[in-house]
């Protein structure tokens, strides 16, 4: 009895639960926080400065943020990107938005990481991107004359691991919230769309053209993804497995996951090799491009015709709706950028 | 005085919960467990993807999807008075997802002539906003009256010429987009599971042939409708009627 009339003082940060906008309030279930990680003020912050410091690198020279850049929607422009002594991967980088609202937390085209902490595990040691290791960066961290007392601030310890740096970094990355684009603001009965863009919404609805909504979202789903993996007629044969290498059947070969749409305009190349410079190439590939392999996806139509077979009018309405997915407010936030 | 008369309503509560709640003696949890053959053959997500069932018309096919939505467990007693249990259910065989439901509330033990369920949902039903459906891209399109899709079975088949060509045996309540306004026909329905006997905790064992949608009485051509099928008023409803032998009660069990 005498133990509960002691005090024992324990060290909170200041919760800072994410600002859900309303449309994703009204549409779609809350996001996924880990228990363990609660969002907080100290964390995130720490987490930002995490998340643009070269010190997460092998030699200093490169941040997250030098491939996941704001200006890009939190991706690059790069086809592949290179890491540290100049080896490019084999997979575009994936923006970096609404992660939260990624339910099942398959992270990466592949799906292969579960939750956006072990997420960031994988950057930092991989041999072709940062090319750090986790005892060297845990060391560096440590002897910084900043670091140790923002981890007590956002955790409580001053004793830094590669979990306290990697749930700094989901913090973060989960206030990356993009809900301010104009279809957005359309759906919220703030602006008019113009009659092209409604047409190219009504392509991009329509089961019998387009057919775009059964994996890329809707007006009731605002992710604009369906997080899913799905093969859509890339390649015949594959020389990238993606989900198939993941589980080991050959019924995944060939899927990845569907990116979100939002943003579109900023995050160019697409798909997940980047094979596709343009928008206009990207529907090209859905409207005569598809091709026929064992895994393709049942929704991909007319694929012996290789694929909808849009009008040249469907396809500029149809990008046209496109861009209103483009969230200018959200690639400027000054939150988002290191002081 | 009022202070007292609180507490002792409050007391009253949590006594009339315990009894309820502990002994169990008036209401009975109900579980609808849900499992899927061709033809009595066993359909698993573990069978997807394989091109090896053979439909009426004679197509080889795979599924590739399966996910469904049920709505509206009804329990009704010969004077009338029913019992509706809370929510809605997408059974989703593809991620082997809600293949068991366990509605929130319960029923009172008893003699109920007739148990019923909705495939999809009733049209009250349909055009409410829910959130864990449009995160599951459950929804349909504006364009086709909004609402929500019933079922979604996909795979491949072969075609005439032998080739392997996808199918999207998509179910929505079948409208006709070409009037305006939209013109409806209600392609939900009931599932009748005839008379239960309630004594406790009760277990319902309901089956899908999968086969029956491409059988009777339209013999499903997937030559002729394999894609596209949502805005397709006429498929809607052959759909609809080849549902109404989908669905048996494979047994209940305490």
């Amino acid at each position: 009895m005498s133990c509960s009339n002691e005090s024992v003082e324990q060290y909170v940060p200041t919760p800072s639960p994410l600002q859900i906008p309303q449309l994703f309030e009204n549409n779609i279930l809350n996001p996924t926080i880990p228990i363990d990680n609660p969002q907080t003020v100290e964390g995130i912050a720490l987490g930002k400065k995490l998340f643009f410091d070269p010190i997460l690198s092998g030699d200093n020279t490169q941040a997250c943020a030098d491939c996941h850049a704001p200006e890009n929607a939190f991706t690059d422009s790069d086809r592949f990107s290179d890491g540290i002594d100049g080896v490019f991967g084999n997979r575009n980088a994936m923006p970096l938005f609404n992660l939260a609202w990624n339910y099942d937390e398959k992270f990466f085209w592949d799906g292969n990481t579960f939750s956006l902490e072990h997420q960031a595990f994988v950057p930092v040691s991989d041999p072709i991107e940062m090319k750090s290791s986790w005892i060297q960066l845990e060391q560096e961290l440590q002897e910084h004359p900043e670091y140790p007392n923002l981890f007590q601030l956002a955790f409580g310890t001053s004793n830094i691991d590669s979990t306290l740096v990697t749930k700094a970094i989901a913090q973060f990355e989960r206030t990356l919230i993009s809900s301010n684009s104009k279809f957005d603001k359309f759906l919220l009965g703030e602006i008019e769309l113009t009659q092209q863009e409604l047409n190219g919404f009504d392509v991009f609805m329509d089961e019998a053209s387009g057919d775009c909504f059964h994996c890329h979202g809707s007006d009731k789903n605002p992710l604009w993804t369906d997080n899913a993996f799905h093969n859509n007629g890339l390649d015949e044969t594959f020389t990238d497995l993606g989900l198939g290498a993941v589980t080991g059947d050959p019924a995944d070969n060939g899927k990845f996951r569907s990116p979100s749409l939002r943003n579109l305009e900023f995050t160019a190349p697409y798909m997940h090799d980047g094979r596709f410079s343009s928008i206009d190439e990207v529907i090209n590939h859905y409207s005569e491009g598809l091709k026929n392999s064992s895994t393709i996806d049942p929704l991909m139509k007319k694929v012996a015709q290789g694929g909808v077979g849009l009008s040249e009018q469907d396809k500029s309405d149809l990008k046209a709706f496109l861009l209103t997915l483009s969230d200018y407010e959200f690639i400027n936030n000054p939150d988002f950028v290191i002081d | 005085m009022q202070k007292i008369v609180s507490i002792l309503l409050i007391l009253c509560l949590f006594t009339s919960c315990d009894k309820d709640n502990d002994n169990n003696v008036s209401q009975a949890q109900i579980t609808f467990n849900f499992s899927h053959n061709w033809d009595g053959t066993a359909v698993s997500n573990s069978n997807f993807n394989s091109i090896i069932y053979t439909n009426e018309n004679g197509e080889d096919l795979s599924i590739t999807k399966l996910r469904y939505l049920i709505s509206k467990i009804t329990f009704q007693k010969s004077n009338g008075e029913t019992f509706i249990l809370d929510g809605y259910n997408l059974v989703d065989v593809t991620n082997n997802t809600n293949l068991v439901f366990n509605p929130m509330n319960t029923i009172p033990i008893g003699n109920y002539s007739k148990v019923s369920f909705t495939f999809g949902f009733d049209n009250d039903d349909n055009y409410n906003n829910y959130q864990d459906l449009n995160s599951a891209s459950w929804s349909v399109p504006a364009m086709l009256g909004g609402g929500y899709h019933y079922m979604q079975l996909e795979g491949k088949f072969i075609d005439n010429s032998s080739a392997e060509v996808g199918y999207a045996y998509h179910t929505i309540r079948a409208v006709d987009n070409t009037k305006t306004p939209l013109e409806f026909q209600n392609t939900f329905f009931e599932v009748n599971l005839g008379a239960v006997v309630i004594t406790s905790n009760t277990t319902f064992n309901i089956e899908m042939n999968i086969a029956e949608w491409f059988k009777n009485p339209k013999t499903w051509d997937l030559n002729v409708l394999n894609n596209a099928l949502m805005p397709n008023f006429d498929a809607q409803v052959l759909m609809f009627e080849n549902g109404q032998n989908v669905f048996s009660l494979k047994s209940v069990t305490p």
